[in-house]
């Protein structure tokens, strides 16, 4: 009687679907793991199996903790994916502290029906992600909840990372006469994903502008003398005028921003302008904000400029004295107004 | 962005605001009302207000349609859409408007209604071919504007016989509603709310034409000026108006030429007239009940009406008692005149219509404009 070499059969990702036996703790589950996570992400750390995982920090520093849940719908759009933008977005949470990432872990909770050829191509990008941005997925978990109870996937991330001792770079920071950076056009990544959504539908070259910014700040960093970058912010979900205005708030001051000198691709202006929304609202996953002492910030824009990721950097405002913490704006038509927090979801007006 | 651009340029703009300044008689303030919603919004975001001469006030009109919706009419979706079990499909910035027992349609949505958001009344259409075992509803609001597309969804209909499609007609007006506020014994008394003259609505134009204004214009000697969206439309309109005021004309001028003529869409109009007729009553929010002011649909299309399939009665719901939003939507208060503005109601918890939608008054001036209120101390940039 000959011995078969493998009594497990391989998982079948050109036709399968996640099933409850995913999630069960069993066979399958492990094999998923094995098949696809294990075989994605491979690093040392992941490689021992263990329920967590054991990491260096580098002496003299303090850790960075961020972690980012990702739900969007359609799961895949120009220019990115659920994966991608899992390591992406959290990877820039933790570069936004002035830190350096230096690992991840990944959450999944799976719909059972979801097809496994979906979810290889998410796992893979997910894994090119982190790859090119040099930080691996050291730890994870796998789910399977009952079809109709997800959205097909879910991603939870939580990345960390090491921040010199002495580093203080957050919202609070920033102060009256600083100077507002912005490393670049605003808005892609939302519209992007608008037109992929199945109500919507339509025809744009725009594709999100989703990225690894870690590598922008160290630049940044590098380029003026510690302690001159107050404030570091992805203007991701609520857009940039959230985000300022989240700064704002911290930092118990106001802002005083020019419409002439916020970028916006023409092809985001316009989508918005059909959808009646307004690219301050809408979501990006690639740009930074920086806040900035007024006497380096020359030297700051032109770190950002001098980057693939902030080519398009520009002085957007300053910070400046306000109790009620208004940001305001000088349109470019020669008026001025607040930019407001958003209220609830951006829908499109009617007429 | 071309076509767009050439309408927000801030030096033509100075330019402008220089000759409306130049017009002005000195001893004389201008009030002028802009009808429209869309206009409000574009004067709050591009801080018109703001280049405009301080003798010259503009009044916030009913024209929002999403704030002019009653309260009972969101009752009716909700109801449709939670007791009954229909997919109930609306624009989008219909969702949030309050309704009865804390409800609005996003809320309703949460408690377990099937509430789609869609971008047309076609949409609407394709989801209850997608979905021929539930019965589904248009909730259809808005002025003339959205009405075609709603005319043309219940003919397409009616061609495919489609058994589970329905409409809850909920269109307005324009025309009623500027009777209406010239009517209002706050305007027919003079100096109570002085209106000057209006600034006519751009897309409700397109569909019906300049010339339903003409009989305000000749009957109660007010000028009217169609203006399109964009910022320096409607300080082109503003000169226009004075230069009436000045001259002791009371026309209806047309500054949004490039899209508006004097018959309007006749197209558009006979679908609508084929499949709708006039109500007799009709509430709208802040200004009550408003005769003659909305559409009904016709009985050759009965099945389709929503309020008959479901056995909808109405029941109007007043408002929280101290919103002022009737005499803001009317121009006798201004936002901030009212006790709930920006403290129990903002955009996120609105109480009134007029902080609705971002086209309400006090919505638009809570979002853009509320700095002016408060001295702030300004480092130059």
């Amino acid at each position: 009687m000959s011995v078969k070499p493998n009594y497990i059969r391989p998982i079948d990702f050109k036709h399968g679907r996640v099933d409850m036996n995913h999630g069960a703790g069993g066979r399958a589950g492990a094999q998923l793991i094995e098949e696809l996570f294990a075989r994605a992400f491979d690093n040392p750390a992941l490689r021992q199996g263990d329920d967590g995982a054991a990491l260096d920090m580098p002496a003299g520093h303090r850790l960075v903790m961020a972690t980012d849940g990702h739900v969007i719908s359609p799961l895949e759009f120009p220019g990115g994916d659920i994966g991608c933008l899992s390591v992406h977005g959290t990877l820039n949470d933790v570069a936004m502290m002035g830190a350096q990432p230096l690992y991840l872990a990944a959450s999944f909770i799976l719909e059972e029906g979801f097809a496994l050829a979906e979810l290889k191509r998410i796992v893979e990008s997910m894994a090119a992600a982190a790859r090119d941005a040099g930080v691996p997925i050291v730890t994870g978990d796998t789910k399977v909840v009952e079809r109709g109870k997800g959205d097909g996937v879910f991603i939870a991330t939580t990345g960390v990372g090491a921040l010199p001792a002495g580093r203080r770079i957050g919202g609070a920071q920033a102060r009256a006469g600083d100077v507002v950076l912005l490393s670049g056009s605003i808005g892609e990544h939302g519209v992007a994903v608008l037109s992929q959504r199945e109500s919507l539908e339509f025809e744009t070259a725009i594709v999100s502008d989703t990225a690894a910014l870690h590598g922008l700040v160290a630049q940044l960093l590098a380029a003026v003398p510690e302690g001159a970058v107050h404030t570091l912010r992805d203007p991701t979900r609520g857009g940039l005028a959230t985000t300022l205005n989240e700064i704002a708030r911290q930092c118990g001051a106001g802002m005083l921003l020019h419409e002439a000198d916020i970028p916006v691709q023409p092809q985001v202006e316009a989508a918005c302008e059909l959808l009646g929304l307004d690219p301050l609202y809408i979501a990006n996953e690639g740009k930074l904000v920086a806040i900035v002492a007024p006497e380096h910030a020359a030297a700051a824009l032109a770190a950002l400029q001098a980057h693939p990721l902030g080519r398009a950097a520009t002085r957007i405002g300053v910070v400046q004295e306000d109790p009620h913490g208004f940001v305001q704006m000088c349109t470019r038509f020669g008026g001025r107004r607040v930019v407001d927090w958003l209220s609830g979801e951006p829908l499109p007006r009617i007429c | 962005m071309k076509y767009v651009d050439e309408f927000r340029d801030g030096a033509v703009a100075r330019g402008l605001a220089a000759a409306i300044a130049a017009e002005l008689q000195p001893d004389r303030r201008y009030s002028f009302m802009e009808f429209c919603g869309g206009h409000t919004h574009a004067i709050a975001r591009y801080g018109v207000a703001e280049l405009l001469p301080p003798q010259v006030r503009m009044i916030h009109g009913p024209g929002c349609p999403v704030c002019v919706l009653p309260i009972g009419r969101i009752d009716q979706a909700i109801q449709m859409a939670l007791d009954q079990g229909a997919i109930v499909a609306t624009y989008g910035d219909t969702m949030r408007v309050p309704a009865s027992q804390s409800l609005s349609l996003m809320k309703a949505k949460a408690r377990g209604a099937d509430i789609r958001m869609v971008y047309s009344a076609a949409d609407a259409l394709k989801l209850a071919r997608q979905n021929p075992q539930r019965e589904v509803v248009f909730f259809a609001i808005g002025f003339e504007t959205t009405t075609p597309p709603t005319a043309l969804a219940l003919r397409q209909a009616a061609r495919e016989d489609l058994p589970n499609f329905s409409v809850l007609c909920c269109h307005v007006l324009t025309p009623s509603a500027i009777t209406h506020i010239l009517e209002s014994a706050e305007v027919r008394q003079y100096g109570t709310v002085p209106i000057d003259g209006f600034v006519g609505p751009a897309h409700v134009s397109i569909i019906i034409g300049s010339g339903p204004y003409e009989h305000f214009a000749e009957e109660y000697r007010k000028p009217v000026v169609i203006a399109g969206f964009e910022p320096l439309d409607v300080m082109q309109a503003v000169l226009m108006l004075v230069r009436q005021v000045n001259q002791g004309r009371a026309v209806v001028e047309n500054e949004f030429t490039r899209a508006v003529t004097r018959e309007g869409n006749l197209a558009a109009q006979a679908a609508v007239a084929e499949v709708f007729e006039l109500r007799e009553r009709f509430e709208w929010r802040g200004l009550g009940e408003v005769p003659y002011s909305a559409l009904k649909i016709r009985p050759a299309y009965a099945r389709f009406d929503a309020e008959l399939r479901f056995g909808l009665g109405y029941t109007p719901v007043p408002d929280h008692k101290k919103c002022e939003c009737g005499a803001i939507l009317r121009g006798v208060k201004r936002p901030t005149d009212c006790t709930l503005f920006g403290t129990v109601c903002t955009p996120e918890n609105p109480m009134g219509s007029c902080m609705v939608s971002s086209e309400g008054a006090c919505a638009a001036h809570y979002s853009y404009g509320r700095f002016r209120d408060i001295p702030v101390v300004s480092v130059p940039a």
